[in-house]
Order: C-alpha cells, then sequence, then structure tokens
C-alpha cells in the first residue's frame, strides 16, 4: 500500500491542534506555574522558580479541610457505592421481570444534571424556618432529633455529600457490573448449582472472581472520579465551599484560580499536581494490589 | 422399603424447604430492587411534585405534604420571566449543538486517518494520542483559563466551545468501530474511483452510524451537564448555561427564597435530558457500557 | 442407583411469539435404567437428549410425568439435592481456579454431617484424580491443559462427590479425532470402576454404539428404540432407527413385495415370506451384499474403494434412494472391474423392509 504521508496528516491537523493548544501546552504549562513563585498575573510576571507554591498550598488550612474532606468521601463512597452496585445488579440479573424497568429507572441519575437534581437534595435535608425538611421528618418518625444536614454540623454534612455522591455514581456502576454479569457463562452456575453450592459461595467462588477485572476497573475509575469530586458539593453547599468546610482538593484548585480567592494560577498548579500525584499514587497501588486478587482470563 | 419411605418423606421436607426458601428470597429481592428504585425516583418526584405547589402552600407546611390537590404552573411561569431561564436553555443548546458538532467533525478525520490512512508515523502519534485519556481535566484547565482569558475570550461562546471540541476517548471509539470495516470495501471503492473523502462520507459514516449516534449522544448529555468551565469562563448571565444558571438562582434566586418556582427550572433543565435518554435508552446504556465514565 | 423415567415430558413455549403453540422437546420418556449400567443417548442435534439429560439433572422441571432414583421420586427435587455429577459439554472448568480447587469444590460445599476434613477432602480428590489419571497436573489453571485434560478434570470433578448418577453431556464432541477414540475408552473404564449408573448424550452413533450397554435414539423428542447397541443396529423399528446406525449408513431402496417376492426395480432380490403385497422401503446394510456372478442385483459399476481389510463398491442403481449404492465385501474377493455391471446376491439377516408412509418396520420370514 502506498503511503498517504500529506492526507494522512491533513485529516489529522484539526485534532492535533485543538489538543495541541488545549491539552499537551497546559500539561506542559501547568508545571511550569506550578514553580514559578510570586506569579502576578495582571503583569503575568513572576519573582522566582522554586518549590514555594507546593510548600504555601500545604500549608494552607483550606487545602488541609480540602484534602480530609476529599480522603473521607474517597473512603466511603467507593466502597459502599462499589458494593451497593454489585449487590443491586446481581438481583437484577437474577430476576427477569420487571428487569427492564428496574434497569431504566437505575439508570435516570446518570443523564441528570447534578447541580439541578442537587438542589432537590439539598431541599430535602436542609433545616429551615419553616420546616425541618422531610428527611428530618423521617428521622423524627423513628424517634432521633432534627439534624441539618446542609448548614449543620460536619458529619451531617458529609453525610449527605457521601449519600449524594453514591446516588450519583450508582448508575454507571451498576450498568457495567449488569453487562459484566451477562457476559458470564450460565453453564458455571449450572455446574455450580449441580454440585449443590449454596449462593452466597456462588457468590463468593464463582460470580465475584469471573467479573473481578470489571470490579477492578470499577474500583479504579471509582477512586479517580471521587479523587475529583467538586459538582456534587456545589449542588449542596453552594459555591463558597470553603465557608461550609466542605471543599474538595479540586474545588480548591478552581476557587484559587477563579473567585473570591482566586486569581492564584501557581496554587492552583501546585493544587492540581498535588492532586495528580496523589491519585497517581493511589492508582499504583490499587494496580499492585490487584495482581493478586484479579483474575484475568487469557 | 421402610428406608426408602423415609428417604421419600426427606425429600418431600428437602423440597417444600427449597420453596419456601426460593418464594422468600424472590419476595426479599423485588423488595430490595424496589426500594432501590424508590431511592432513585424519588428526588424526580419531589422536584415535580414541589414545582406544581404553590409559594404560599409551600411555605405553609410545616410538615412537608406528599401530595398536593391544587397544582399549579406559576412556578413555572416564574422560572421563566423572573430570571432568565429561557436565556441559558437557549444558551445550552447553542453550545451542546456547535460543540457536538465541531467536535463530530473533528474525530471523524482523526479517526479516519488513524484508521484507514497508510502515513508515517501513525502509530506513534496515536500511541500519544492515546497517553492522553489518563490526562485528568483538572491538571489543563488552569491554563486554558489564563489562555482564553489573554484572549479576550471570556463570556464568549467561542471561549465556551474551543477547549470542548476534542475528545481523545471517542477518536479511539470511532477508530474502533472503523477499523472493523473491512478493507477490501475501500480497494473496492479506490478501483471506482472514489476519493478518500467521498469513501468516508459515503461508506464509512453509514457503516459506523450507531456508534456515531452513541457519541453523540453522551456528548450532548457531557455539554448539558458541563458545569466547571462554564463557570471558570462566564460571569456575565447573558452566557450562563444552565448549570451556572441553577447556581445562580440558587445563590441569588427570584429576589427571595422561592423554592417551588427553584424546583420547576430544575424540571425544566433535566426534562430535556430525560426525554433524551428515554427516546435513545439503549444506544445510550451500550454506550456507556462501552466505555463510557461519568464526564 | 437405578433410575426410572415415566412419562417423561417437557414443553417449552413456541419461539414463534404470534402463535401460541408449544414446542414438544421431550415427549413421554418411560424408561428404567438399570444400575450400574453405561447408557447412551442418541439422536440427531435437536432431538431432545440433551434436555432429557438436563430434567435428570434436576436444571430443567418436567410438564409431565416423573423421573424415580431407586424407589424415590425426584421429579421436584432441585439439582443439589440429587447427588448427580454433571459433566458439561465444554466442560464448565472455573477458569480461576486450579485443578485441585476444581475437583475440591463439590465438596467444600457439603455442610453438616456431610462435612469432610481437610484430610478426607484431600483423599478424595486424590482418588478422583488418580482415577482419571490427571495427578501430574493439580496446580494448573485449566486454560494450562488440553482438551482432553480439561474433560479429565471435569470428570474428576463429576465423581469427587461420589454421585449416583453421572451424567454427561457430548462428552467427546470438543476433542480431536484420536483423542476422542481414546477418551471414550477412557469413560468405559472409569465406568467400569466405579460401576456408577452413567448416562450421556452424543450424536455420534459410533460413539455410543462402541461403549454403552445400553442406547437409546430420539428423534424430535420421541424415543424410537431402546436396545443393546447390537440388537438395535441388528433389529431397527424402524428407517430412522436403520438409516442413523451404522457406518458407511444404510443403503434405501423403493421397492415392492409381490407374491411374496420382494423386487427392486425388476431385479427379484429376495424370497420375503408373509409379506403380503405393497410397496416398500428397503435397507440393505453394506455388509449385506454378497458378489455373485448370477446375484439377482444389477448395479451398474462406479468404483472401488480400498478399506485395506475391506473393499467398498461404489456402485448405482435407479431404484436407489441416493446416488449411490456403498457395499462392503472382503478384500480378497475378485471384482471384475472391467465390466459395466457388478451382480449382487443380498443376506437376508441385513436387509429390512419398511413401511412407505408410517416408516415402521414389516417383519418377514425368512426361507433357510
Amino acid at each position: 500500500m502506498e503511503k498517504q504521508n500529506f492526507k494522512g496528516w491533513l485529516y489529522l491537523i484539526p485534532a492535533i491542534l485543538f489538543l495541541g493548544a488545549f491539552m499537551i501546552y497546559p500539561l506542559i504549562d501547568v508545571f511550569i506555574y506550578s514553580f514559578e513563585e510570586g506569579y502576578n498575573s495582571a503583569s503575568q510576571t513572576y519573582l522566582g522558580t522554586g518549590g514555594y507554591n507546593y510548600s504555601y498550598v500545604l500549608r494552607d488550612p483550606y487545602f488541609l479541610q480540602a484534602l480530609k474532606n476529599t480522603f473521607i468521601l474517597v473512603i466511603i463512597t467507593v466502597p459502599v457505592s462499589t458494593i451497593l452496585a454489585l449487590l443491586i445488579s446481581i438481583g437484577l440479573s437474577s430476576v427477569k421481570p420487571l428487569r427492564n424497568l428496574f434497569q431504566t429507572v437505575y439508570f435516570l441519575p446518570y443523564v441528570t444534571n447534578t447541580l439541578a437534581v442537587g438542589l432537590v437534595f439539598m431541599i430535602l435535608f436542609k433545616k429551615t424556618p419553616y420546616s425541618d425538611g422531610l428527611v428530618n421528618l423521617l428521622i423524627n418518625a423513628f424517634g432521633g432529633s432534627s439534624v441539618d444536614f446542609i448548614d449543620g454540623p460536619y458529619w451531617a454534612k458529609m453525610f449527605v455529600l457521601c449519600f449524594y455522591t453514591v446516588w450519583v455514581v450508582m448508575p454507571f456502576k451498576i450498568l457495567i457490573l449488569t453487562s459484566a454479569l451477562a457476559s458470564v457463562n450460565q453453564v458455571y452456575y449450572n455446574a455450580a448449582r449441580v454440585d449443590g453450592t449454596g449462593s452466597f459461595r456462588i457468590f463468593r467462588k464463582i460470580t465475584v472472581p469471573m467479573i473481578s477485572p470489571t470490579i477492578f476497573y470499577l474500583v479504579i475509575t471509582g477512586f479517580i472520579g471521587a479523587f475529583k469530586a467538586y459538582s456534587d458539593a456545589v449542588a449542596l453547599f453552594g459555591t463558597d465551599l470553603n465557608a461550609a468546610e466542605m471543599n474538595t482538593i479540586v474545588g480548591y484548585v478552581y476557587d484559587m484560580l477563579y473567585g473570591d480567592s482566586g486569581g492564584y494560577p501557581s496554587y492552583a498548579s501546585a493544587a492540581a499536581i498535588l492532586l495528580f500525584a496523589i491519585v497517581l499514587t493511589i492508582t499504583c497501588i490499587n494496580l499492585l494490589v490487584s495482581r493478586k486478587h484479579v483474575h484475568y482470563t487469557g | 422399603m421402610r428406608g426408602n419411605m423415609k428417604n421419600q418423606t426427606d425429600y418431600e421436607k428437602t423440597e417444600q424447604r427449597v420453596r419456601i426458601r426460593k418464594l422468600a428470597g424472590n419476595i426479599a429481592l423485588y423488595f430490595s430492587l424496589t426500594l432501590w428504585g424508590l431511592i432513585v425516583l424519588f428526588p424526580f418526584y419531589w422536584m415535580v411534585l414541589t414545582s406544581v405547589k404553590s409559594y404560599g402552600s409551600y411555605n405553609g407546611e410545616r410538615i412537608p405534604a406528599f401530595f398536593t390537590l391544587s397544582p399549579t404552573l406559576q412556578n413555572y411561569l416564574d422560572a421563566f420571566t423572573t430570571v432568565s431561564l429561557g436565556r441559558y436553555l437557549w444558551n445550552t443548546l447553542v453550545f451542546t449543538v456547535i460543540t457536538t458538532g465541531i467536535m463530530l467533525a473533528v474525530i471523524t478525520l482523526a479517526a479516519y486517518a488513524f484508521a484507514r490512512l497508510n502515513f508515517k508515523g501513525r502509530d506513534l502519534v496515536f500511541t500519544l494520542f492515546l497517553s492522553l485519556m489518563m490526562i485528568p481535566n483538572e491538571l489543563v484547565v488552569i491554563t486554558n483559563f489564563t489562555t482564553i482569558t489573554s484572549l479576550g475570550l471570556r463570556n464568549t461562546f467561542t471561549g465556551l466551545i474551543l477547549p470542548s471540541v476534542t475528545s481523545v476517548f471517542y477518536i479511539y471509539l470511532l477508530r474502533e468501530n472503523f477499523a472493523q470495516v473491512p478493507d477490501s470495501l475501500y480497494y473496492a471503492a479506490k478501483v471506482d474511483g472514489t476519493s478518500d473523502l467521498r469513501y468516508l462520507c459515503k461508506v464509512m459514516i453509514p457503516i459506523c452510524k450507531p456508534t456515531l449516534i452513541t457519541i453523540v449522544v453522551l456528548k450532548i448529555i457531557e455539554c448539558w451537564n458541563s458545569y466547571v468551565w462554564p463557570r471558570l469562563i462566564t460571569d456575565d448571565p447573558d452566557y450562563f448555561l444552565v448549570s451556572n444558571g441553577i447556581q445562580e438562582i440558587r445563590e441569588n434566586g427570584f429576589g427571595r427564597e422561592n423554592i417551588p418556582a427553584m424546583m420547576a427550572a430544575v424540571v425544566v433543565i433535566s426534562l430535556p435530558l430525560i426525554i433524551l435518554f428515554l427516546v435513545f435508552r439503549n444506544k445510550i446504556m451500550e454506550g456507556v457500557a462501552r466505555g463510557g465514565t461519568k464526564a | 442407583m437405578k433410575i426410572v423415567l415415566d412419562h417423561l415430558t417437557k414443553k417449552f413455549p413456541s419461539r414463534n411469539k404470534k402463535e401460541r403453540s408449544e414446542v414438544t422437546a421431550v415427549g413421554d420418556f418411560c424408561f428404567e435404567i438399570p444400575d450400574g449400567k453405561l447408557v447412551g443417548l442418541l439422536g440427531p442435534s435437536g432431538c431432545g437428549k440433551s434436555t432429557t439429560l438436563n430434567l435428570i439433572c434436576g436444571l430443567l422441571k418436567p410438564t409431565e410425568g416423573k423421573i424415580f432414583f431407586g424407589d424415590d421420586d425426584v421429579t421436584n427435587l432441585p439439582p443439589e439435592h440429587r447427588g448427580v455429577g454433571l459433566v458439561f459439554q465444554n466442560y464448565a472448568l472455573y477458569p480461576h481456579l486450579t485443578v485441585r480447587k476444581n475437583i475440591q469444590f463439590p465438596l467444600e460445599n457439603l455442610r453438616g454431617e456431610a462435612k469432610l476434613t481437610r484430610e478426607e477432602m484431600d483423599g478424595r480428590v486424590y482418588a478422583a484424580a488418580k482415577l482419571v489419571q490427571i495427578e501430574g497436573l493439580m496446580e494448573r489453571k485449566p486454560s494450562e491443559l488440553s482438551g482432553g485434560q480439561q474433560q479429565r478434570v471435569a470428570i474428576a470433578r463429576a465423581l469427587v462427590k461420589m454421585p449416583k448418577v453421572l451424567l454427561l453431556d457430548e462428552p467427546l464432541s470438543n476433542l480431536d479425532a484420536r483423542l476422542r477414540l481414546q477418551t471414550r475408552e477412557e469413560i468405559r473404564r472409569i465406568q467400569k470402576e466405579t460401576k456408577i449408573t452413567t448416562i450421556f448424550v452424543t450424536h455420534d452413533q459410533d460413539e455410543a454404539m462402541s461403549i454403552s450397554d445400553l442406547i437409546v435414539v430420539m428423534k424430535d423428542g420421541f424415543v424410537q428404540q431402546i436396545g443393546r447397541p447390537q440388537d438395535v443396529y441388528d433389529d431397527p423399528v424402524n428407517l430412522f432407527v436403520a438409516k442413523f446406525l451404522g457406518t458407511p449408513p444404510i443403503n434405501v431402496f423403493d421397492g415392492s413385495v409381490k407374491d411374496g417376492r420382494l423386487y427392486i426395480g425388476d431385479d427379484a432380490v429376495l424370497q420375503v415370506d408373509g409379506v403380503p403385497d405393497r410397496n416398500v422401503h428397503i435397507g440393505v446394510r453394506p455388509e449385506g451384499f454378497l458378489l455373485r456372478e448370477d446375484g439377482p442385483l444389477h448395479c451398474r459399476m462406479g468404483r472401488l474403494e480400498v478399506m485395506g481389510r475391506d473393499v467398498s463398491v461404489v456402485s448405482t442403481h435407479p431404484g436407489c434412494q441416493s446416488d449411490t449404492i456403498r457395499s462392503i465385501i472382503p478384500a480378497e474377493s475378485n471384482i471384475n472391474t472391467t465390466s459395466d455391471i457388478v451382480r449382487f446376491a443380498l443376506k437376508p439377516g441385513k436387509v429390512f423392509l419398511f413401511d412407505r408412509v408410517t416408516e415402521a418396520r414389516i417383519s418377514f420370514d425368512v426361507r433357510a
């Protein structure tokens, strides 16, 4: 086949231009930014280079708060959503009537605007002078006392954030797991049944190992996604997340860049690179751990 | 024989036990599935319900009512008149259509080059493209923000659209699909004197239409829900997209805290995507299952 | 353990959604399988043999009829309580477990009184592995085994729990020709050693004939004939069974009976007493032809195929339903290949008559 050098590159030009301008150049730039000390966005000058931006960010109480929030969010939502999605998918795979209806309903949150539906969650959980809100009503019915989940104690706010995050990420996980389960050959289940295997043992010894690559994929993407949490928090607590003590690392980056406390792209860059480093480390740890537990069929 | 009789009743007991356990299992299963279904649906129900309660009756309810006997559309009217919801919707529509359109052209050309054309450095460039998939958006958004700002493109559609018109993931998805089209078709078309561009439009695109539709629908969802970039790049409400609009409504709202009107706005914003989803249900779910991620 | 199938029937709803009809996969199957025998369920694909197997192991429930293991009615018992071992067509070895773990898997399911200690388990696993001669492969994963080895592991896994009944679904279909011969001997040996009542499903008549104590020939969900392989071969009840058994297959002619004589075309080939005048199908086994200078059946000579011990004569006759007639004669016979015509006499015991409509066998008296 003759070479089509000229034509090939011609077809690629638009993609290369856009990617170069908005992905590759920024990628290099962000590292440079993060080492430029005392950058002034108005005059576009800086005083010198060094690690000051990093040490500033690492000592910034807002960043530490955001770091803590993000870690709590990750540690709670990733396992909870993965396990819950696994249970629901297995339930879904073992019923025939109404399965399609359930699947459609479960997928609905995927196509909704996170900000918009977040408002609904806010009014469900919020305590106002007029009304304690629906969730508190429920708590009262079970004999508990009302809590303000939106402007109240830290743990209550964290609970709503986790709850909403799980609600938002479930559709994707359920869908992926259901299709993974559907691809497991029915014959293994038949074999196990004939051998008198109990359903829990089938789950633990056959189902989970068979779909372990998918579960692992969801755990990795779940970690990455949860570390980048931001708009869920905005939806629930408004744009001033620092005041609400509910900021996330990504939120910190954007706040540094723009907004009331903004105008510091160097600090933002340093924080973004720290986030990237954290995500990379966690992903590597995941990969190492998975080697022992994930079964890939050749 | 006695032994057998005993054995037989044992078997009957087992049968019965299995039947009861199965029934109980099914009840528990459907109960849990329905429970999750309710958790998913309830916020939607609540937002529609609240949106048709009048301002007065909503604020009069110390204990929220689960239904209303006097539904009103006043809130929808408020949502369109008091705040510029119509403007936000229009902006989002323009943003979505243009972004998706340009993206389709860009990724189709790139995917075709990777899948069909034979040129020096192709595999190397493709590998580089793939490695870009690992780069998180948060890392590049900072420079993009300063770039767009220094170009004076804040509060313009150009500024909104430009950084979102390529997607390495969709190029990859489309290339894989293009590569499945048999080579013989290409050679046949070449023999007939068909140009590459014509072959792409007349053969490749029609054959790969299902994948293209999936990509379009996923991109529409992504555009409709995008929040971070528009928030950074627009502060003039004339250029707000729905996500920023809803945040604006939440914070400065209707002059007073008018939750029913706010919910009406939420319903209006959510409806287009829900309709899109119900129409393209299978395409969307299949596309997401093939490797989509929550944008 | 003997197995009794009592009017066993399984109907599936038709796939055609417009008509609400049902498809009978297995119809009115009655059979008593004696204890300790090896039974082959034989038939073309879609004849209901696999459905029968799934009914016996409990993965499917019959629409009508009952299944007894010994004297116990197990019709509604779920598979895990039946004590059957099942070997699947593609073996269904768990890909993430080693051979040892795969074999051990059913034992770990035992609870309560039946629960085994680790030593007992190891012993049983080793014994099963030794029986199928895979003791050396215990730590491998299924993907590291050949097809034949996987098959052995699957059998070991089915045997390790000492089932009352062993069921094999197309056990040889995934193996290449040479392994198939070897493995079927192996299955026979294992069955003889364990004396477990064994039922296997196959579409390959050669396979079923060679190792079964009894074969069951099925067609379209209904049992055609049950018997010892040789008996079924020598005495088929209808044209289907006659055609299905034997390689090369039986030669079928259109013919008629007139005045106690059997005609193929104008050739009066055999004396058949006790049959009224009528049109018939005539089946002649390949080995039923005798080369005779004065034989009554005139065929047009085609070609010779030398097979070592035997010679296969391929010829044609207008009365034959297929294009060619295949007859097997000893290699030392003198065949005049230059002649256009080859003449045969027929061995009466290798000739079967069938009704033109019902295709049922018509018996006749052989005159000595």
